[in-house]
């Protein structure tokens, strides 16, 4: 904990090139931070947004290229020089330990440590320091039991408690509310105003960008492709930048939901025990209807998950019924295969996969044991397998080196693609779907979202969980909002407002 | 004065007794476990370190006359255990839990082709400290005849429960032990952190083992422990891989253990074998009433292989 904390320090970049043997994942980048200055880095998945910050950061060494902090030259061999001169940086994923208290993360990750610690003291220096932060957050809980924007933020106060004047933001709000997105994007816009800190934030939320950076840099395929300031932009021109001229998968305009539409899926009075087993989900009624696409929007950790691993039979429930077209459902492959229900549940690689097993096994799961007339089999042929994957593989556009190449190989979009493919292929009437787009780039989204929408123009019932809230405004017929395990708020998208969804989901009603 | 005349009175004196002898060695077992299972790591080896530490312990006391010299030389015999553990695990691809096996094998083994000599012989014990002299009922004298390492042992447990909170070393051992990514962005190197808790669990395990051969039951036998070592691991996990459970744990085992003595000293004579399994069953007991096909362990260190 240092007092030079009180000064934002100013960073550039010139000519910055890093090769991976023959590939180049950045190209001659130069960006410049001033002091002060709140500054956003665009780009797709694979942009080289990571390698530049990461030899800023000292994780790499740039193979051409030199990094000025202040203004003056200076060589960052290791993580440690970086933090030494006062940089610092915030990952996606949290980097604090759970089962310590707030307090304790913050005082084991300093630079010296006494031996033996006097709590009092070190109390007494925290909550010293705490009052110069905007942040208020209770330093006596397990990080563990903290929320997600209670994390964020002690991720950066954390940063500032080590005295780092320049942050790093890797995606802050990719885990947080709109309303705790605001709330932190906010202070930390504050303490940049006021000079005390210098911000770099890598994001792809537009809306984000526009409301609190001044400037910003694009990249794509590790070469810039714009930069300019905030005010100057627009949203549109933001997009061109960062993903070039490919063709963008478009939305199927929405077919109106039929009067008098079947249920498909209804869910009455279910109880389930959630992770830790102290708490139930308790899911009063829901329902589905043919052609409808029902969004479940929650801060992860309310129970939606153990909601949807219910559905898939991945748990079991302590009561309540789940009927799919009146019948009861209890996810056995049977019932899935009877009732059309289909699943695309978040990481796929974990939930829908068997990893080792190749894309074309992978990519059988459903049908393997069936013949073209949906007759089971007593013998599997691996040429049928092979047939199948082949045609499902061209028409979602999977890119794998090869079908007898293991899932595990393919990267996050297309594990997606191929599960996808395998789910919505034949006869679809229920789809439960769960973050499908998490962690994938631009194209490989709009092509996700695109593919869902039109299985609910075909007529299926779907059943669409999301943390990312602009998702579900997109897609959904009607918005449910989860929050502490139950279902505590239901809109139809025509009144859908944000502000109402977001106090909701943080409990606020 | 004879058992008869304090009558069923004996058996919770003598549980109490056996509980304070017959813990001891869960007492050492469990703590150097749950350092090495906070720091992330498994070391199912300590049921050989325990026996391999009673054979060192024994033959050191026999050849220098000194008790307390074999208790040194069974510690540095545990560590090496420990530490052979810790190197080995640090290669990719090795299983904690298998290595953990084989050296509870080969620590019983070289035991026993070292040991056999000093099967004979008898080795000076470590002393006691008489706590019942103000009675004169011989079996309370007899109770509280509580030997020096049961007194280490428990301060050792307390010592531990403050160390985890507010030493450097212990928030470590608990940083390692929950998140080796969150330990390597604190320039910590998860491997050496976890080197050193096995080593230290292996000595206090090896101390354990010189508390077998040189108080109670106070000789070298190959069947020493049977099992101690294992049950001292299901130990730590009911206790929560808190300190202080484990000792409130280890009473329990040992006080479990002593049943059986005790029923048959007051001369129940049918079935008390059965109270010989006491701590077995135990276990057993423990390990379902408190596990649930729907939930994860509360407490349990992040990065250990058997709670992921």
């Amino acid at each position: 904990m240092s007092d030079r904390g009180k000064k934002a320090l100013g960073v550039e970049t010139i000519g910055m090139s890093m090769r991976f043997g023959a590939f180049t994942a950045l190209d001659d980048v130069s960006i410049k931070v001033p002091a002060g200055s709140f500054h956003a880095l665009l780009g797709e998945n694979g942009a080289g947004k990571s390698t530049l910050v990461k030899c800023i950061m000292g994780f790499y060494h740039p193979t051409t290229g030199d990094i000025l902090v202040d203004g003056r030259e200076v060589t960052i061999a290791s993580p440690k020089d970086a933090s030494a001169l006062g940089l610092g940086m915030v990952y996606q994923h949290f980097t604090l330990v759970p089962s310590l208290t707030g307090a304790e993360n913050l005082v084991i990750s300093r630079e010296k440590v006494p031996g033996i610690i006097d709590w009092r003291k070190e109390r007494a220096a925290l909550a010293q320091f705490m009052e110069r932060m905007p942040f208020k957050l209770p330093l006596d809980v397990k990080v563990a039991e903290l929320a997600a924007g209670e994390k964020q933020k002690l991720e950066i106060i954390k940063q500032l408690y080590l005295g780092r004047s320049f942050l790093v933001l890797d995606e802050p709000t990719s885990v947080l509310t709109p309303g705790e997105a605001q709330e932190v994007l906010g202070l930390v816009r504050g303490m940049t105003k006021a000079g005390d800190l210098t911000v770099l934030m890598i994001s792809h939320k537009f809306h984000e960008v526009t409301a609190f950076a001044d400037d910003i840099t694009v990249l794509r395929k590790g070469r810039l492709t714009g930069t300019g300031k905030v005010l100057e932009l627009s949203h549109k021109k933001m997009a061109a930048m960062m993903i070039g001229d490919q063709p963008i998968a478009a939305l199927d305009s929405r077919a109106p939901v039929p009067v008098g539409a079947r249920r498909i899926l209804t869910v009455k009075a279910l109880k389930a025990p959630d992770r830790t087993g102290l708490k139930t989900i308790n899911i009063g009624e829901l329902d589905v209807k043919s052609g409808e696409i029902v969004g479940v929007a929650g801060i992860s950790g309310n129970g939606q998950k153990e909601f949807l691993e219910v559905l898939a039979g991945q748990r079991t429930r302590d009561a309540g019924d789940v009927l799919v077209k009146g019948s009861p459902y209890g996810a056995s492959r049977a019932e899935a295969r009877t009732l059309n229900v289909r699943f695309i549940p978040e990481e796929p690689l974990r939930n829908a996969c068997a990893p080792r097993m190749t894309v074309a096994e992978n990519m059988a799961f459903r049908t393997f044991d069936l013949n073209e007339a949906g007759k089971p089999i007593s013998w599997i042929r691996m040429s049928a397998i092979r047939d199948y994957a082949t045609r499902l593989v061209e028409q979602f556009k999977v890119k794998t080196a090869s079908l007898a190449s293991p899932i595990s190989s393919l990267s996050g979009g297309n594990v997606q693609r191929a599960v996808l493919a395998r789910e919505l292929t034949g006869e679809v009437d229920l789809l439960i779907v769960s973050n499908p787009c998490f962690g994938l780039d631009f194209s490989a989204v709009a092509e996700i979202r695109a593919r869902i929408m039109k299985a609910r123009n075909a007529g299926a019932a779907v059943l669409l969980m999301s943390e990312d809230l602009d998702e579900l405004l997109e897609l959904s017929d009607r918005i449910f909002v989860m929050s502490d395990g139950a279902l505590v708020y239901e809109t139809p998208i025509a009144q859908a407002s944000v502000q109402t969804i977001g106090e909701h989901m943080a409990g606020h009603h | 004065m004879d058992a008869t005349e304090i009558g069923l009175w004996g058996v919770p004196l003598a549980v109490l007794g056996g509980a304070i002898r017959v813990s001891t060695p869960f007492i050492f077992v469990s703590l150097g476990e749950a350092i090495t299972e906070r720091s992330g790591r498994i070391n199912l080896g300590l049921e050989g370190t325990l026996v391999f530490g009673a054979m060192t312990a024994y033959a050191v006391a026999v050849m220098t006359g000194s008790p307390w010299l074999g208790l040194l030389a069974a510690a540095a015999a545990g560590l090496c255990f420990g530490l052979f553990h810790g190197w080995i695990c640090k290669f990719r691809g090795v299983n904690d839990i298998a290595i953990g096996i084989a050296l509870m094998l080969f620590g019983s083994g070289l035991a026993f082709f070292f040991g056999k000599p000093f099967i004979r012989p008898s080795a000076p014990d470590l002393p006691a400290i008489p706590f019942g002299g103000w009675s004169d009922i011989p079996q309370v004298q007899a109770a509280l005849n509580v030997n020096v390492l049961f007194l280490i042992g428990a301060a050792l447990a307390v010592f531990l429960w403050w160390a985890f909170r507010n030493t450097r070393a212990g928030l470590i051992l608990r940083v390692v032990g929950d998140s080796s990514d969150a330990a390597r962005a604190m320039g910590l190197n998860p491997n050496t952190v976890r080197l050193i808790a096995t080593g230290i669990g292996g000595a206090l395990a090896g101390i354990g083992g010189a508390y077998l051969s040189l108080y109670y039951p106070g000789s070298w036998t190959e069947g020493i422990s049977s099992g101690q070592g294992l049950m001292a691991v299901a130990l730590v996990i009911f206790a929560r891989w808190n300190p202080l459970g484990c000792f409130a744990a280890a009473l329990l085992f040992g006080g479990a253990g002593a049943l059986g003595p005790a029923l048959q000293s007051v001369g129940v004579t049918q079935g008390y074998y059965l109270f010989y399994a006491a701590p077995y069953i135990l276990t057993l007991v423990i390990m379902i009433a408190t596990s649930s096909p729907s939930r994860s362990l509360a407490g349990a260190p992040g990065e250990l292989s058997i709670t992921k």
